[in-house]
């Protein structure tokens, strides 16, 4: 077996029993990252040294006697939207292409204070708005299973390092999907938890209200691991819980058995692969032989929430995009007045996507549209809510449904489509705009493409998604010499 | 002729009295180097969240319950969207449709002198700006500005009057009250030459009798009450003219030039705002119960209004005292401190209006750096009373107090102003001097009261004046019958 | 709904952006198919449905009223594109 193959609990073991040190295991991880990250694009930037400084501080704990954690020691990578203290982030965009942030997230801060070991900084969609990474200003990101495809978006950078072993685990961010369809799309196990369990604090906003970080992991339980040492109140962010850390691990062992789970059929309605649809039903049929109910349930809004969704992040986005103005930092287009300044950064410094929203934000606020628009979809946002209500007040666990109606698609393939590539959306919005806890475990395939499912719980039902996440995955592992077909072509940047 | 009435509405900014600004943890410390007192948070650096200053509510419904207003159960607050350089983030975290206070009043005298209640429309909660220093004379003819977002996120409440006021004497009237006001809640410094308070005036006209009002026009950039009085005299002036030489008012900010005394029309491109409110998503609704409102209400002092009439009516002051004292809130707190302890109120007014003035004027002191003690005031002017120190002597302890620093006993004893006033000490004395001087004791004796001055003048003289005079001619009447 | 030339100079010039002839059409395609399908809101009838703006049930979180250190000025200053002597600094407004 090999080091990439293990999950982090065999990584602790392997490092307590000396076969290897974390300097080493950090090494490795940052000569493969040399190696294949020329063919995937997952990593924006990479930090050999404060990493191989992090790990040889961890092995001089170890030494001691003083480990922090499961986490410490091991390799990790974080999506370019958290800031962390003297390393450039860029949330893949021109505008902070020289952004180097004085603080660091609380998420990253919480990983580093257990002893984590940072990589580097992965690959998004610029500003998370994106559903391929193809939005990055740098590059798109290549799916590790088939390279001329994408690894999903925005966190694609996070999903592709953790399916190519590129990192142990990854933080990614999920505002409409942003977790798990990449998730999904490269076969690894996802969560985006309830709003408000993970402070955002640091992690640059796309849509305030939509926001949450999630874990990218190789099987479920590592997943548990990390989200255990992310969670939890953040007195610096308003919106952060004092709802208690769940066991997630001890919840990983638990039985399904009499679990309730719902198929909402508005999920397996028009535009969802029919391949995709079978695959759903086999792991319910999976439940189901591991003693869970199985039941039918209905979320009539459902068709609503992805135009909602684009309102409201749209709206937030326009504002919360508004302070790169180059005055303070980010890159300054010089002008001889500043008016002109503030036109000429923005206009060269986000992308088209990017300004995209902004447009369509600021239209939906502005006077004259706001109550069509804005007003109209916090009260749809409401009544979306109110449908997954009924349904976990009438005794349902979690919900199965499909990630994205298929798998993942070729790059360039939706460049020019913007509406066709939001539909990607469709089965992950609803779990934002409601603030629901959602995971993404691998189960299958199609055509060598790994395809997983989605478990949707009630707002801090994480623990039971841990339970069904555990009785239904499939770990998936990427085909050695796909890669290696692949490093040795070579791809152009 | 037509005559008009003018409408004038009031917008007032005043910084709160909070250690900390609004939503991080920074000094509120006004000036300081530029951009020492920023953080993260403030300086609007990607990723960062705002967390409420609890004491920036509270400082706000005191405000609010001071200026009579309803004290919102459920507030929130909005983002207010434009690009400044001033503005980090480039919106404002404001409070919309939902403020903290709503319709309040204050009481001011209107022309004819009587009771005039000008109202509240609402005070709201939000975050300053940071300040812009301009490379040339002014705004319009710098080459740069440089921004120190020190200011920025300070906390402000924003209060909006209802257009109830017809003058510049009543606006002005209701800016002094309200400051004065705030100035007794501690709710802010108030100090309008630091920009504490900021003032901006909306005024319209309207033919005399109407009810519909006139296009109002915004004035900004007051510096000052008498500011505020002159530009709206002046706009008054303008737009009187203007509607009877048949031209259309525009509506519009216009900015007042102190320099050249008149209100001047800001460029168009600060006019047209679309500010796109809309609720701030990183920050949760406040929930104020009837608990936590009569907790805030008992930190109040007693207001301007009432105090005036209890000084009037429980103290026997006169309007002109009254007024004095309760226009200034220290030398109002530090009267009910001293009367505390010494019950004669009408002689603390008479020495804080008089001595005490007049001794912080000379040493170029605040009212809020009095630097003498309440119960040492208290400890001279009970002295004084009972006779044991003379007027003058105390006046000159007064004094070295101010100077000196030291207690009233300390300087009494030291400059041996203490009254004689120990019977069996003075009655030595007495009787030396009616012994010396037998004629003038006959003549007393006699029936001529003049005798009794002389033989007073004689005891004073052998006491070096510190005998109690009441003592000396009790004694004299005594041992002379 | 289509979207005007005029309407997206208005919110272009309200969020500073500039854009330039030739993107114009592209912009009013993409955009309209958008607003098109946001339009299908307007299918819902919620009248009395109250508004959502926050997914979690929290009021009064708050801060106490306590300073902390600040930034450092050079770190405050270090990311700025342009600087004079402790302040930020930009070219005149307009
Ligand atoms: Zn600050």
């Amino acid at each position: 077996m090999s080091i990439y193959d293990m999950t982090i609990n065999q990584l602790q073991q392997q490092l307590n029993d000396k076969n290897i040190s974390s300097y080493e295991l950090t090494k490795k991880y940052l000569a493969r990252i040399e190696e294949i990250d020329p063919v995937i694009h997952a990593y924006i930037t990479v930090t050999p040294e404060a990493a191989l400084e992090a790990a040889k501080a961890s092995d001089e704990r170890r030494a001691r006697g003083e480990l922090i954690g499961d986490l410490d020691g091991i390799p990790m990578a974080l999506k370019d939207i958290f800031c962390t203290d003297g390393i450039l982030t860029t949330c893949a965009s021109k505008i902070l292409a020289n952004f180097v942030p004085p603080y660091n997230a609380t998420c990253w801060q919480r990983l580093a204070d257990v002893g984590a070991v940072l990589l580097g900084k992965c690959n998004l969609d610029e500003f998370a708005m994106g559903s391929s990474t193809e939005n990055s200003a740098y590059f798109a990101t290549r799916n590790p299973f088939d390279i001329e495809r994408t690894p999903g978006g925005s966190s694609g950078g996070s999903a592709a390092a953790v399916a190519a072993d590129l990192a142990a685990y990854t933080l990614g961010t999920d505002t409409g999907g942003s977790v798990r369809q990449p998730a999904h799309y490269c076969g690894v196990v996802g969560i985006k938890p309830t709003y408000g369990l993970i402070s955002r604090f640091g992690i640059i906003p796309y849509a305030s209200s939509l926001d949450q970080a999630g874990v990218f992991a190789k099987n479920v339980y590592d997943c548990a691991t990390v989200l255990e040492a992310v969670s939890g109140h953040d007195e610096k962010d308003s919106t952060s819980t004092p709802y208690p850390i769940g066991d997630y691990r001890g919840a990983c062992q638990r039985d399904v058995k009499g679990m309730k789970i719902g198929m909402p059929k508005e999920f397996f309605e028009e535009g969802i692969d029919p391949r995709t649809i079978e695959i759903v039903k086999k792991a319910a049929e999976k439940f189901a032989a591991a003693g869970a109910e199985v039941i039918e349930v209905s979320l009539p809004h459902t068709k609503y929430a992805l135009p909602a969704y684009y309102v409201l992040a749209c709206a937030e986005a326009s504002s919360n995009l508004a302070r790169y103005d180059g005055v303070r930092y980010g890159v300054r287009v010089d002008k001889p007045t500043l008016e002109e300044i503030f036109c000429a950064t923005r206009s060269a410094g986000f992308g088209e996507e990017v300004k995209r929203r902004i447009l369509l934000g600021t239209y939906a606020l502005s006077s004259g549209y706001y109550d069509a628009y804005y007003n109209k979809t916090l009260q749809v946002r409401t009544l979306i809510k109110e449908d997954y209500d009924k349904v976990f007040a009438s005794g349902i666990d979690c919900l199965l449904t499909p990630v994205t109606p298929g798998p993942a698609f070729k790059l360039g393939e939706m460049l020019d489509d913007p509406l066709t590539m939001y539909m990607t959306d469709v089965c992950t919005v609803p779990i934002n705009i409601a603030g629901l806890a959602s995971m993404v475990v691998p189960f299958a395939d199609i055509e060598g493409l790994p395809v997983g499912v989605q478990l949707i719980g009630a707002p801090f039902s994480e623990e039971k998604l841990f339970t069904a996440a555990s009785a239904v995955e499939v770990p998936r592992r990427l085909p050695p010499d796909i890669l290696k077909q692949a490093v040795e072509k070579g791809v152009e940047r | 002729m037509t005559e008009f009435q003018t409408v004038i509405g009031l917008e007032f900014h005043a910084e709160l009295k909070t250690k900390t600004k609004i939503f991080c943890s920074c000094p509120t410390t006004f000036a300081g180097e530029p951009n020492t007192h920023v953080c993260p948070v403030c300086l609007g650096l990607p990723g960062v969240l705002p967390v409420l200053n609890k004491r920036a509510v509270e400082l706000a419904m005191k405000a609010g319950l001071a200026l009579n207003c309803q004290i919102s159960p459920f507030s929130k607050f909005d983002r207010k969207n434009y690009f400044y350089p001033d503005l980090p983030k480039a919106y404002q975290v404001t409070q919309y449709p939902l403020p903290i206070c709503k319709s309040g009043y204050i009481t001011v005298p209107d022309a004819d002198g009587n009771e005039k209640n000008i109202r509240i429309n609402r005070i709201h909660l939000e975050e300053d700006a940071g300040k812009l220093v301009h490379s040339g004379e002014s705004i319009t003819t710098s080459n740069y500005s440089l921004p120190d977002y020190n200011r920025a996120a300070v906390p402000l409440i924003e209060i909006v009057s209802e257009p109830d006021m017809a003058s510049a004497e009543e606006a002005k009237a209701f800016g002094d009250k309200l400051k004065l006001i705030l100035e007794y809640a501690g709710v802010s410094d108030v100090k309008m030459e630091q920009g504490s308070l900021r003032c901006d005036v909306n005024i319209s006209l309207m033919p005399k009798g109407s009810d519909k009002l006139g296009t109002k026009v915004e004035i900004k950039n007051l510096n000052s009450f008498r500011a505020m009085h002159r530009a709206i005299q002046f706009e008054e002036d303008r737009q009187r003219r203007m509607i009877e030489r048949g031209e259309k008012i525009v509506q519009e900010t216009r900015t007042w030039d102190e320099g050249s005394g008149q209100t001047l029309s800001m460029r168009s491109k600060e006019n047209d705002h679309d500010y796109r409110y809309f609720p701030e998503p990183d920050l949760v609704p406040t929930v104020i119960t009837p608990e936590w409102i009569e907790a805030v209400r008992s930190e109040l002092p007693e207001l301007p209004d009432k105090r005036e009439k209890r000084l009037k009516e429980e103290c026997g002051l006169s309007y002109y005292d009254c007024a004095q004292i309760v226009a200034t809130p220290a030398l109002a707190f530090f009267f009910d401190e001293v009367a505390k302890i010494f019950d004669d109120k009408k002689t603390i007014a008479n020495w804080l209006i008089g001595d005490v003035s007049r001794l912080i004027n000379v040493a170029e002191k605040e009212y809020e750096q009095i630097p003498i003690a309440a119960d040492d005031l208290a400890y001279l002017l009970e002295q004084a009373k009972s006779g044991a120190i003379n007027n003058n002597s105390a006046k000159a302890v007064l004094e070295e107090m101010f100077a000196s620093g030291k207690k009233p006993a300390e300087i009494i004893s030291e400059r041996g102003f203490a009254q004689i006033s120990d019977s069996s000490a003075l009655e030595e004395a007495v009787k030396a001097v009616i012994e010396a001087n037998a004629k003038a004791a006959e003549d007393f004796r006699a029936g001529k009261q003049q005798a009794m001055g002389f033989l007073m003048g004689q005891v004073m003289k052998a006491t070096k004046g510190q005998a109690n005079p009441n003592l000396v001619k009790e004694l004299l009447a005594k041992m002379l019958k | 709904m289509a979207i005007t030339v005029n309407d997206v100079e208005y919110v272009a010039k309200l969020a500073k952006l500039t854009i330039a002839d030739e993107e114009m059409d592209g912009y009013i395609k993409k955009l309209s198919a958008i607003l098109d399908y946001m339009q299908q809101l307007q299918e819902i009838d919620t009248n009395g449905v109250p508004l959502t703006t926050h997914v979690l049930p929290l009021e009064n979180i708050f801060r106490k009223d306590e300073v902390k250190p600040c930034l450092p000025r050079e770190k405050v200053l270090a990311n700025a594109p342009d600087t004079e002597d402790g302040y930020f600094k930009v070219p005149k407004i307009f």
